[in-house]
């Protein structure tokens, strides 16, 4: 009984690798026309509309399924975009920075050309440090004596006068603004007159300057612009080139400008915001003394 | 209708609704980046309950089926399937196993053996595909899932064919479970009971 057992168990199962082996040969070897083609794409025609069915009526389960998959995935890419979004705003942040500096060096090369300054043999400094008061009296420059800074020379940026250099180590040097109290500037307001003075820090209000000693029927108005006399203006020898803006006039008030023969000046140089000056080491040639 | 034939009409229902869901559901949910395999599953399923020949026919005739519905090569997943049901059934008629983990066991086996079979096959058949570390990757996604699936899928098959057969697993595993027999507190009861008859 149990041989006859064994026997049929081995028998069937012969039988079915045989026929398993002979399938895979047939179907291997026939062309794509042949019989056992055929019948697959006849069982597949049968079996279409059942599967299509199927697929309608299970529709639900794989869309559960799908929500699952989803939600993982969601919160996968989610942390995935948290990364992304971190790495994106660093380089929005870098690239922010490059294009202010940017800005700050385009200006600063017009303004050597348009200013002339560039026979002044100009040299670019970094900013690397700013005196932490609010008066914004000094910055601090890479630039030093080994690359040809001496004191008292002229420092631009690409918007107008920022200050002169009043210290000077090996390879930095500071920069003494025009708003410290220290600071005075021949200057001439690009009116029709032309009228002289001399930009004074406003004390109290770094973000303000004051044009004195203007002429006593000037008729400076709001908007003119002021630029360096490059001139001798009584016994004060002028340091800086001719030209350079430093700003223009904001507030014009009639008693004021009657009493102290004085007018309201806004920097052109965005003194707080500092990236790139440049020192103008060479003393320009025909810089002459004029008397208003 | 006679048992035999009611479990051949419930193992054939098992395998045609099987692979139609197989086709129209469960390929098309992706875990882990690979879709389950609830055929070979169900193969070993039915080879641990009904034994080496039902196993290897059932196999055979999933196999052939799915090989039918999915237009490929007749014969591999036949011959396959039919190895998973054959071994799954011979596994149970030569060491009866009755531990719970078995089907999760035999679950991992099974999918192993049509991955990498298929794998083989396809390659012996010249298709042009590297093996990569992908592929292992998926191979092991694909066994991983299997044996997860493998306890739900034994329950299930279980539920459908297990009244019909003829030595129910489940009788058996109380059968066999220990009642105390060999404890000597049990063996004093029995003794008091003989000894309390006259």
């Amino acid at each position: 009984m149990y041989d006859k057992k064994v026997r049929r168990r081995r028998a069937v199962l012969g039988l079915l690798v045989g026929v398993s082996l002979i399938l895979l040969t047939g179907y291997f070897s026939e062309s794509s026309g042949g019989p056992l083609h055929s019948v697959q794409r006849g069982v597949l025609q049968g079996l279409s509309p059942i599967q299509e069915g199927a697929s309608r009526a299970l529709k639900p389960v794989r869309d559960l399924a799908g929500w699952f998959g989803d939600t993982f995935h969601a919160k996968s890419e989610r942390d995935r975009l948290r990364k992304d979004n971190a790495a994106l705003r660093r380089e929005v942040v870098g690239a922010k920075a490059a294009r202010a500096e940017n800005d700050q060096l385009s200006r600063i090369v017009a303004l050597d050309r348009t200013g002339g300054l560039g026979q002044l043999e100009p040299k670019t400094g970094r900013v690397i440090g700013r005196s932490p008061t609010l008066w914004y009296a000094t910055i601090e420059v890479n630039r030093g004596s080994d690359d040809g800074v001496r004191a008292d020379q002229p420092v631009v940026s690409g918007d107008g006068l920022v200050g002169k250099v009043t210290d000077v180590a090996s390879s930095t040097s500071v920069v003494t603004l025009i708003t410290d109290h220290t600071s005075g500037v021949s200057a001439k307001i690009l009116d029709r007159a032309g009228d002289p003075g001399v930009v004074l820090p406003s004390v109290g209000d770094p973000g303000d300057l004051l044009v004195q000693t203007l002429p006593p029927h000037s008729r400076v108005a709001v908007g003119d612009q002021v630029v360096t006399a490059g001139t001798r203006n009584g016994h004060l020898e002028s340091l800086f080139p001719p030209n350079i803006p430093i700003g223009t006039v904001s507030r014009v008030s009639p008693s004021e400008l009657a009493l102290s023969q004085q007018v309201h000046l806004r920097p052109s140089a965005d003194l707080r915001h500092l990236d790139f000056v440049q020192i103008l080491t060479r003393r320009p040639e025909g810089l002459r003394a004029q008397t208003p | 209708m006679s048992p035999h034939r009611r479990l051949l009409l419930r193992l054939a229902a098992l395998g045609v609704i099987t692979v139609i869901v197989q086709i129209a559901a469960v390929s098309q949910i992706t875990v882990l980046g690979v879709s389950a395999d609830l055929t070979p599953l169900v193969v070993m399923a039915v080879g641990l309950l009904a034994g080496s020949l039902p196993g290897a026919v059932m196999g055979f005739a999933m196999g052939l089926f799915v090989d039918m519905a999915l237009v490929q090569t007749l014969g591999v997943t036949s011959l396959l399937l039919m190895a998973v049901g054959y071994w799954s059934g011979r596994f149970r008629e030569l060491r009866d196993p009755s531990h719970g983990l078995i089907p999760l066991a035999a679950g991992v086996a099974a999918s192993a053996v049509t991955t990498i079979g298929f794998s083989v096959f396809q390659f012996l058949l010249g298709i042009d595909a590297p093996v990569s570390f992908l592929l292992v990757r998926q191979m092991l996604a694909v066994t991983l899932l299997g044996g997860l699936l493998s306890l739900p899928v034994y329950r299930l098959v279980l539920r459908i064919v297990g009244s019909s057969l003829r030595d129910d697993p489940r009788r058996r595993s109380r059968r066999r479970a220990p009642t105390g027999g060999l404890s000597p507190l049990s063996s004093s009861s029995r003794s008091r009971v003989r000894t309390s008859r006259p």
